[in-house]
């Protein structure tokens, strides 16, 4: 009851201060009304309260800041005497004194916490502090702490306890105890080798003899071994005062080293009031029996010689050990081991096997070969090549899925240089095969069917053409590549199919080629040599020198060709790029079908052809219209990618101007190309274009002589050549001017000669192409100009009158615009030949020949050759007459014939006439002379 | 076959002359109405646009800027802006008040021989005799066009624009309907180079003039032909040609210095309007009155109907 009451009253919680006790005879105090109840700072200056809402009491000076003056800001001061030295702030510099005080937020004082709360003693830390206490040195240096020790128990050890566990026991199922053979004398030392620690038994059964067989125990606690060095100079096992057993001592008990370790560790650790009858006191080797020990019997006997062994005697019989540490045999070996194998309870009726079952005997894997990869291959093919085949044989008799070698390629994995490499041959040279390897199949075939058609008509071709090089690559060193090049052309270009990122301006010559394409390569690295490099040593100066020359054109052109050519030259572009099969077959129809449909006056699905056209999403945006195809990226007709054409086709574009009805019959198929090919200089096939003018021209007078009367066609001639007179003086100066431009670019690149002529880019254009055309025209329009606004109402008055007497309607014009028509002439001889603007000089015909111009483009129309050539001749006759009228035009071009008229008349394409150096236009303008 | 219904009306033919403008600017390449009808731009041979009212007339504002002729001219729908090309192959953005060039757009590699804003006159397209028609937007500052319509073989010589297309008329002798709603090229060919397309005003039909001194009318959606008209004269230069303002009658210039009118539905000559010495160069119709503009030489001449009865004294 006793004890109840103790713990009861220690497990009692208070809460409050607890009043004084009462002095005998005093009467007690009276409260303090709660009105006369104050709050003090600890100052004791009186706190007066606001209210909870108001933020309880006062603070500050009347709830404001600290003082009466307020926040003193710190000064910041700083001599040379005092360095001011950086403070750095931390959050108390910003609390207020209550905040530090007890109860803030950051009490300063130390308080007690949970942990020194706590009822119970951590029993483990507390074993730790005394392991450590009685190894220490200094014996009870760790006394102090014990008294501080929080104690707290670990969630564990409740659980534990909760499950049965009790404190000193061990953790595990009850196990049987064996009775222990030797029981070591407390109090005796044991010396030599230690007892394995299975034999141990735990001390309290120290004295039982008897072992009753259906008790079971609690399996010991075990604390682990402490392998603590010993680095003291202490004898060994000496043990210090130890303050357990000083303090509450289990009398007698003596450390033993090994064995008896963990065993009296946890003796020593276990409950300290629990242990055995209380000995109060301190024993040790060092003391003597203090006052308040009870027992005294024991105090100087400890040590006799009696307790030690004094001989060797068989100690285990049947042992045989001796004292080695090997774990002990036991006679009772099979109990042991009984218990040891089976330590769960065994059900009634049941009784643990005598006999331990024969163990099955086992079989161990099949040993695995060494180079086994456990990698699963599907279905691997290995195919019987020289090198494997050894493996391919071993893994169809294994039957097994076969594993193919990684180090070989099957058959199908190869390409075509990896085969070569096989093979040993040597790597082509250059970024690509050749050319035909970019072929489709169906244009390989057709370049073949078309080799066989028109072998005959090839060889002709290309002596005519070989004769036309021969002439004129003499004069003109330069002008050869351009010969070789519209081969090529005609050869690849014309048929089928180099590929822009396969420019080979050279294929022809695969020599020539494999070395222009090592001067691109050189010139990547930016080798400054690089031409001469890569020439062919064997070749003579002269030789060279052209070769450098074409290479450097051809990288030049052929940077260019892609960016700005393409934009630039819009016909070429759309006959390049645009559709294979929709655009050309239209075309084509239009020229015959279509013109015979709009005779017939039959419009509409003759007429009529509709593409697929994809506009700009940024239009779209503009127009405020759904973009009709959201999920193409292309603009503009869809357009099949054709063979690139060389740059000399770009070149020559403009004179072959191949026409609709040419492209037409490429596309139609073999036989119309065979002719095609056959005719590859379609430069210098002036007959062709000249019959398609005929054939349009023809129509238009047709048309013309149906509308107006015949005087009309004269009329024209008469303006022509009034304005001839005017004119003639503003043609010798733009002529001038041309000429002027047209050699200083000669030796320029292309490009520069492109911007010059077009001068459409957005900085050169604003001042040159002013510029240009004011210098050339302000010195003759400069002039005419000012005739031309005097004359102008003069004129309109005086000429028109007197004009319209003989030819009232075109006459008018003439006269009150000389000028433009000047200017617009001037134009032409940079750019596109001008539509009928209203000025009265542009005409119909010019229109005429352009249009056919197109249609030509670049392959030749075969199919109708020979028609238009017969008919040519007669065209050629219409077409002086024209000129004649025409006078503006003619000064610039040389030849009567309409090649040469398309080639010189300017629109987008054919400035890339002029693109070809000087040489190139001057042949192309000599050579339909020639033809004539 | 749609044809559009005219209401049979009275001779209500401009052709009683009202004004004359002396427009001071050389030859004037181009008239045109801005888009409610009450003013209207010239193009100079002098580099020189101007901005009239046409039945005062008044001279509001030149605008100079232009490095070379002007051949074309368009105002935006809210009379703020606008556009014109010529010679010097740029297409220029002009500020109406303030006659400030606002942007000149460079990349034709040609003479713009014609220039229209869109509806909303957030773009500029632009018609060349480089065969391209360019689409220069007016929002962005990109100095290059939004995109190039470079189908056409030969040079663009006319374009119009209704609220989703794109309608022109090429030297090749095609006209091209770009429809941008439906993503589709629409080429009719009309064989002889065309010189002036337009839509009619209830969008159903185009008219296409060509050099050989025809007019097509022709269905928009089917490229049938559903009248043509003859008996002028257009062969050599680039005249235009428009429909009345309710499109009971065809318009178009003629090089021998007469206007003429056909009934549209009839194709019957309806009237030749003797405009002046020379050929009549340029003509713009009233969008909604019958009201013509004309261009001969120098002059800007200024048509109404007969009753019309000028207002006002300044005349």
């Amino acid at each position: 009851m006793a004890a109840l009451d103790s713990d009861s009253e220690e497990d009692l919680v208070s809460y409050g201060t607890g009043l004084e006790p009462l002095e005998e005879g005093e009467r007690p105090k009276k409260p303090i009304p709660l009105q006369d109840q104050t709050v003090r700072d600890e100052k004791g200056r009186y706190k007066r309260f606001h209210g909870a809402f108001s933020g309880g009491f006062s603070a500050g000076y009347f709830n404001t800041v600290g003082s009466k003056e307020g926040w003193t800001p710190s000064s910041f001061v700083s001599s040379r005497q005092n360095r001011a030295d950086k403070s750095v702030l931390g959050p108390e510099d910003f609390m207020d004194e209550e905040d530090l005080s007890e109860f803030g937020i950051a009490p300063k004082a130390i308080v007690t916490t949970d942990d020194f709360a706590s009822k119970t003693k951590d029993r483990i830390r507390e074993k730790a502090r005394q392991l450590a206490a009685a190894t220490a040195p200094i014996p009870g240096a760790t006394l102090l702490d014990d008294l501080i020790t929080p104690a707290k128990l670990s969630i564990g050890f409740e659980l534990l306890r909760k499950m049965g566990w009790k404190e000193g026991q061990g953790i595990g199922p009850r196990v049987k105890r064996r009775p222990r053979r030797q029981k070591p004398d407390p109090g005796v030392k044991i010396y030599g080798c230690a007892l394995p620690p299975g034999g141990s038994e735990g001390s309290e059964d120290e004295d039982d003899d008897y072992v009753p067989e259906n008790v079971t125990f609690a399996p010991k606690d075990i604390t682990p071994v402490d392998f603590t060095p010993k680095d003291n100079v202490h004898g060994l096992a000496y043990k210090g005062l130890d303050p357990h057993q000083a303090l509450f001592g289990t009398a007698g008990e003596h450390f033993n080293l090994f064995s008896r370790g963990p065993e009296g560790a946890s003796n020593l650790l276990g409950e300290i009031g629990v242990n055995k009858g209380r000995k109060l006191g301190i024993s040790g080797q060092a003391f003597g029996v203090g006052a308040l020990e009870e027992e005294d019997d024991d105090i100087y006997a400890t040590e006799t010689l009696s307790k030690y062994d004094t001989i060797l005697k068989d100690e285990e019989p049947g042992d045989g050990l001796y004292g080695w540490t090997a774990p002990r045999q036991y006679k009772s070996q099979n109990e042991s081991e009984k218990d040891l194998r089976y330590i769960g309870k065994i059900l009634d009726g049941f009784s643990l096997a005598s006999k331990p079952l024969s163990s099955k005997k086992t079989y161990p894997p099949p040993e695995l070969p060494r180079d086994y990869r456990p990698v699963h291959y599907f279905r691997p093919v290995v195919a019987a090549t020289s090198e494997n085949t050894h493996l391919v044989q071993v893994l169809s008799e294994s039957a097994g899925k076969p594993m193919p070698d990684p180090g070989t390629h099957s058959r199908h994995q190869l390409n075509a240089s990896k085969r070569a490499e096989l093979l040993g041959e040597t790597p082509i040279q250059g970024s690509s095969t050749s050319v035909l390897e970019f072929l489709s199949q169906k244009d390989k075939e057709r370049i073949k069917e078309m080799k066989q058609a028109t072998d005959l008509k090839a060889a002709q071709l290309k002596a005519r053409s070989l004769a036309q090089k021969a002439s004129s690559s003499r004069p003109q060193p330069s002008s050869p590549d351009v010969g070789t090049c519209s081969w090529h052309m005609a050869l690849s270009g014309g048929t089928a199919a180099t590929r822009a990122s396969s420019f080979k301006p050279f294929a022809k010559d695969p020599e020539k080629q494999k070395r222009y394409e090592e001067f691109l390569v050189h010139m990547k690295r930016g080798q400054k040599d690089a031409l001469e490099r890569c020439l062919d040593p064997s070749m003579t100066e002269w030789e060279r020198g052209r070769e450098r020359d074409e290479f450097a054109r051809a990288a030049l052109l052929y940077v260019s060709s892609h960016s700005t050519l393409s934009s630039r030259f819009t016909h070429a572009k759309e006959e390049d790029d645009s559709d294979q099969v929709e655009v050309p077959r239209d075309q084509e129809n239009d020229v015959n079908d279509k013109q015979s449909a709009v005779r017939m006056k039959m419009f509409g699905k003759l007429t009529r052809d509709t593409f697929e056209w994809h506009p700009d999403k940024l239009l779209c945006k503009r127009f405020n219209v759904p973009d009709p195809y959201p999920d193409s990226t292309l603009v503009g007709l869809p357009r099949v990618k054709r063979d690139k054409y060389s740059v000399f086709n770009f070149l020559t574009l403009p004179e072959t101007a191949s026409s609709p009805a040419t492209q037409a019959a490429s596309e139609k198929g073999p036989q119309h190309q065979g002719p095609d090919k056959s005719r590859k200089p379609s430069r210098w096939d002036t007959s062709k274009q000249e019959k398609k003018e005929d054939s349009i021209s023809e129509f238009l007078s047709l048309a013309r002589s149906k509308v107006g009367p015949p005087t009309q066609e004269s009329s024209p001639l008469v303006i022509k050549e009034e304005e001839h007179v005017t004119e003639s003086l503003s043609d010798k100066s733009v002529s001038k001017g041309v000429d002027s431009q047209t050699e200083g670019e000669g030796s320029r690149p292309s490009m520069d000669l492109f911007k010059a002529i077009f001068a459409s880019s957005s900085d050169e254009k604003s001042s040159s192409s002013e510029d240009e055309q004011g210098d050339s025209e302000d010195d003759q329009a400069g002039t005419g100009e000012a005739d031309f606004k005097s004359s102008q109402e003069t004129d309109s008055a005086e000429t028109s009158s007197v004009a319209r007497a003989s030819e009232p309607v075109a006459q008018e014009p003439a006269p009150s615009f000389p000028i433009q028509k000047m200017q617009i002439d001037e134009r032409e001889a940079f750019g596109p030949r001008l539509p009928p603007v209203f000025c009265p000089n542009v005409r119909q015909k010019p229109e005429a020949p352009q249009k056919e111009k197109h249609k030509k483009n670049k392959e030749k129309h075969k199919t109708k050759k020979e028609h238009r050539r017969r008919k040519e001749k007669k065209k050629k006759h219409r077409k002086h007459k024209h000129k004649g009228k025409q006078k503006n035009k003619k000064p610039e071009k040389s030849s009567s014939s309409e090649s040469t008229d398309s080639s010189d008349s300017p629109s987008g394409e054919e400035g890339t006439v002029d693109l070809s150096p000087q040489e190139l236009l001057r042949r192309l303008k000599s050579l339909p002379l020639r033809r004539q | 076959m749609a044809f559009p219904e005219p209401k049979p009306r009275g001779p209500e033919l401009p052709q009683k002359r009202v004004k004359t403008l002396d427009c001071g600017q050389g030859a004037v390449r181009a008239v045109r109405f801005n888009v409610d009808g009450n003013y209207c731009l010239t193009c100079g041979s002098d580099k020189t646009l101007k901005l009239w009212n046409p039945l005062r007339g008044t001279l509001l504002r030149t605008y100079s800027g232009h490095g070379y002729e002007v051949l074309d001219a368009a105002g935006s729908f809210d009379n703020s802006s606008l556009c014109s090309g010529g010679g010097d192959k740029a297409v220029v953005l002009w500020d109406v008040a303030s006659g400030q060039v606002v942007r000149k757009f460079r990349g034709h590699a040609g003479k713009v021989n014609t220039v229209q804003f869109n509806e909303e006159a957030t773009v500029i397209l632009s018609g060349s005799i480089d065969s391209s028609i360019r689409c220069w937007d007016c929002r962005s500052r990109r100095p290059e066009p939004v995109q190039t319509l470079d189908e056409a073989r030969d040079g663009i010589s006319s374009v119009k624009v209704s609220d989703h297309e794109i309608l022109a008329g090429s030297v090749d002798g095609r006209v091209r309907r770009y429809d941008l709603r439906m993503g589709q090229l629409f080429s009719d060919y009309v064989g002889s180079p065309i010189t002036c397309t337009c839509f009619s005003r209830d969008g159903q039909c185009t008219l296409v003039s060509s050099l050989d001194s025809t007019l097509r009318l022709l269905d928009k959606d089917t490229g049938e032909l559903l009248g043509e008209y003859t008996g002028h004269k257009n062969q050599e230069y680039k005249l235009d040609c428009c429909l009345s303002e309710r499109d009971t009658h065809v318009v178009s210039c003629s090089e021998d210095g007469k206007v003429y009118f056909w009934d549209l539905v009839e194709g019957a000559l309806a009237l030749a309007l003797p405009v002046g010495p020379g050929v009549v160069q340029s003509l713009s119709y009233h969008p909604l009155e019958p009201c013509l503009l004309t261009a001969v030489g120098g002059s800007v001449h200024c048509w109404r109907e007969e009753a019309y009865e000028v207002e006002g004294g300044t005349g």
